[in-house]
């Protein structure tokens, strides 16, 4: 490491009062970054990019939106038709919500394949979860905002899940609603959170690079960088490699914005909000399908705890079980690469994962429920069961004595 | 760029010319691509299409007596209409020649009719909205506005005359759909 | 790896389609006669939204609201401004309240957004034998198949409804309704309207026209929005490859 050097006077001057460039020099030029990264490692950088972008949107939307009940709908269709270039920035927000969900789901299971949570980042993966949470909450306070049918009823049907919970989940429920059901003080206030929170996740985010710099990236290979020949300096090698997939996914994006703008909505949303008609399938966003379909597979009361709580508390449990997978996962070996069997098991997770996103966009009904209730209690055996008995079961293969190691043999 | 790499091998001149070509060149198609995505963002803080669409205003004129005057709402601003009296309109006229007129300007470029005098009501210096309306308000030291919040004193042709003002009560634009309508904008 | 693309792609459109296909309750699949601002480089054909348009004003809006359309925007259908005037005046609206307090009716203005039939939803309703005639402004972004399900409802009247499927009295049965019994009865006949272009009105032909004119209803931004989308495009595949090359310039003295 060089360390920060100037001529520039200003520089210096502000440097010795506040070490900002040379913080910039160490964590976004100097940062040693393992040279082996494939561009799975790309979708993190993408994430934050998105999350700029939903930013900037979302406060260009707010200086013309309305937070009332009788007003939100019909600002939103200002926004639309009579603000410059409201409809584009609109889009782009409604949109950049999906892209932000599907960057996130690629950057976990690249995660998940890689063994990236393993010791020593499993702080840094928490943290990953903390935010993923916290997107999941921006996601639904916000869908509620233009006050269309499936705002509303989504609003209703998320925050009736606290009722479940015995003795404290009514006055949970109307302590939410502000009243005795989804009306104006509820979209005030899920306004107000929807502003709040993606500025927390940016603070989560400053962490979760933070905790990254301090235990460095994981690789394909799994193995720690153990000498100099194994890094390259972030700048400008991943500089412009994250550059280039910010050009590549872009492209992605706004090819949805520009030609298939709904694509990712519901038509029912098109509808202002009616307290009094439901409409005939209340579908919640395709990011909370898996889940929304382990919430519904369970059917039958047993003992004292009802179908309701068990499917609220299972539903709960499938993210918060994630925490645990540093500890669950019994496996010296970070990568699947070098993991046979756990590829297998991998694939099947994430196959089983989308089996689940599509039973919870259908109707449950028929042979739906059985395959939900199958895939849900496959995906806590994953975690329960299949993860720790892999480590003892499984033979990894050998793992190269460094990142150059495969590269020098190659060559040879 | 070449000295943080500090794997790489050394590359030729030749090369090192082209990457430095290639890198000023996509530095430059990014940054103009940035300057443009930004203007759809800056653009949205512009009036709306709704906004702009309500930016003339109809005035009925013909219960205004002489020496009264209305104040009417226009762009989300005050406009004094003030139906003038022959005196009024004598005093401003013979005020086209006064010394202290700051910013010049004669009664007759100021009303296309001259017993209707069509001012917009904020005063010059700063935004505040004079005096002079109502039968009961001061009218200041010239018969005409008196801004309350920093001393402005406008003449009966709305000219500034006295106070820290810079320049006169501005005129819309307006004109004369029929002889008791006017429409501003 | 590339499987994980795909999957993960699958499992947006998935989720995205699988609420779409539901909802369609008719059975019948829609009718898709092919709209000219479909695909990659479509746009609304003017003389075609001003048809549609002249449909709309004779016909729909007797019952119908266009409450997010301002007159003013007309223009983008072909209407000169004098036209769009009296469309605007034909309907009043309450004025403000007049220096004694009272409100009288004024004729509506260019800058007004389309006046409603009906005084409230409650006169709407009654006087529609008790089925309120739902707002028409994103008729084509609110309904499961947008704008081909407007097209096939207007088409999909069957003078009577099968033996099998019997529909309450005063209800009309249309293949593509949710549930078949729909109470807006058939509106399109030969010659409803005489277009002022001189287009032989044929019942596909207004339909055609209506559909056009409630899509750019819900989407007026849609030619805009294309034709950006193409330049914006075209930047970006020539930034990227150049990112790209520029890229490989960089990591190529590596290893």
């Amino acid at each position: 490491m060089s360390g920060f050097q100037t001529n520039n006077k200003v520089v210096s001057w502000l440097e010795q009062r506040l070490p900002i460039f040379s913080m910039m020099q160490h964590s976004a030029v100097e940062y040693p970054t393992p040279k082996n990264l494939n561009y799975w490692w790309n979708f993190g950088s993408l994430a934050g990019f998105v999350l700029v972008v939903m930013l900037l949107t979302g406060i260009f939307l707010v200086m013309n939106y309305s937070s009332h009940t009788s007003l939100a709908f019909d600002s939103v269709e200002r926004i639309m038709r009579d603000v410059n270039y409201g409809w584009l920035i609109r889009y782009l927000h409604m949109n950049g919500a999906s892209m932000f969900f599907i960057l996130v789901y690629i950057h976990i299971f690249r995660n998940l394949y890689y063994g990236s949570y393993k010791s020593p980042r499993e702080v840094l993966w928490w943290i990953g979860i903390l935010i993923y949470l916290a997107m999941m909450a921006t996601g639904f306070l916000g869908y509620v905002l233009p006050w269309g049918q499936m705002s509303f009823w989504g609003a209703t049907v998320i925050t009736n899940l606290f009722s479940a919970f015995p003795i404290v989940g009514d006055p949970i429920v109307t302590l939410l609603w502000g009243g005795f059901s989804v009306d104006n003080p509820t979209l005030n206030r899920f306004f107000s959170l929807h502003y709040l929170l993606p500025f927390v996740i940016l603070g989560l985010v400053v962490l979760h690079v933070w905790a990254l710099h301090t235990v460095k990236s994981n690789n394909p290979l799994g193995v720690e960088i153990q000498s100099p020949a194994d890094a390259i300096p972030f700048h400008p090698y991943y500089t412009i490699k994250d550059l280039f997939g910010i050009g590549v996914f872009l492209m992605f994006f706004l090819g949805f914005v520009f030609w298939a703008p709904n694509f990712f909505g519901e038509p029912d949303n098109y509808i202002p909000a009616n307290p009094m008609v439901t409409p005939a399938h209340i579908v919640p966003e395709w990011y909370y399908l898996p889940f929304y379909a382990i919430l519904r597979a369970f059917t039958m009361d047993i003992w004292v705890i009802s179908a309701k709580l068990q499917g609220v508390v299972a539903m709960f449990s499938a993210i918060i079980i994630l925490f645990f997978l540093p500890w669950l996962d019994t496996s010296k070996v970070r990568s699947a690469k070098f993991r046979p069997l756990y590829k297998q098991f991998f694939w099947l997770f994430l196959i089983n994962c989308l089996v689940l996103g599509y039973v919870g966009g259908k109707p449950a009904e028929g042979v739906l429920v059985t395959i939900g209730q199958i895939c849900t209690a496959y995906y806590f055996a994953h975690f329960l069961i299949i993860m720790p008995l892999l480590g003892k079961i499984e033979k990894p293969k050998a793992l190269p004595a460094s990142i150059s190691a495969p590269v020098l043999k190659e060559k040879a | 760029m070449a000295d943080t790499a500090t794997h790489a091998q050394p590359s030729s001149a030749d090369g090192q010319t082209r990457r430095d070509f290639l890198l000023y060149a996509t530095s430059a198609v990014g940054a103009v691509g940035t300057g443009l995505a930004l203007w759809p963002f800056v653009h949205s803080m512009n009036p709306a299409a709704d906004t702009l669409a309500l930016s003339t205003t109809d005035v009925d004129i013909s219960a205004i007596q002489p020496g009264q005057a209305i104040t009417v709402v226009w762009r989300g601003k005050p406009v004094f209409v003030r139906h003038r009296q022959p005196e009024e309109i004598a005093q401003a006229a013979k005020d086209d020649s006064a010394a202290d007129l700051r910013d010049k300007a004669t009664d007759a470029s100021r009303a296309q009719k001259p017993e209707w005098l069509v001012l917009i009501g904020v005063c010059t210096h700063l935004g505040c909205v004079p005096l002079g309306q109502k039968p009961a308000d001061p009218k200041g030291d010239f018969g005409g506005w008196f801004c309350p919040c920093h001393g402005s004193h406008y003449d009966t042709s709305g000219r500034i005359r006295k106070g820290p003002a810079p320049a006169n009560l501005p005129v819309p634009d307006y004109k004369f759909t029929s002889d008791t309508t006017i429409r501003i904008g | 790896m590339r499987k994980l693309i795909l999957s993960v792609l699958t499992a947006a459109s998935v989720a995205g389609l699988s609420g779409t296909a539901l909802a369609s309750g008719g059975g019948e699949p829609l009718m898709k006669p092919g709209f000219s601002w479909e695909g990659l480089f479509g746009k609304y054909e003017k003389a075609q939204l001003k048809r549609g348009f002249e449909v709309f004003n004779a016909i729909c809006s007797n019952c119908h609201g266009l409450r997010l359309v301002a007159y003013r925007n007309l223009s983008a259908v072909g209407l000169t401004g004098e036209e769009i005037k009296d469309v605007a005046a034909a309907r009043e609206k309450a004025d403000a309240p007049n220096d004694e307090g009272l409100v009288s009716m004024r004729a509506g203005r260019p800058s007004d957004k389309f006046i409603d039939p009906f005084p409230n939803d409650k006169a709407a309703a009654s006087a529609n034998g008790g089925a309120l005639p739902p707002d028409l402004s994103l008729m084509a972004k609110a309904r499961v198949g947008g704008p081909n399900y407007i097209y096939s409802l207007m088409l999909g009247f069957k003078d009577e409804a099968p033996a099998d499927h019997p529909i309450p009295e005063g209800k009309y049965f249309n293949t593509y309704f949710p549930g078949n019994a729909i109470s807006m009865p058939p509106q399109l006949m030969e010659d409803l309207v005489s277009y002022t272009d001189g287009t032989k009105a044929t019942p596909e032909q207004l339909a055609k026209d209506i559909t056009a004119f409630l899509n750019w209803a819900a989407e007026p931004e849609l030619d805009e929005r294309k034709s950006l989308g193409l330049k914006v495009m075209l930047f970006l595949a020539v930034f990227t490859a150049m990112l790209y090359a520029l890229k490989v310039q960089i990591w190529k003295n590596l290893h």
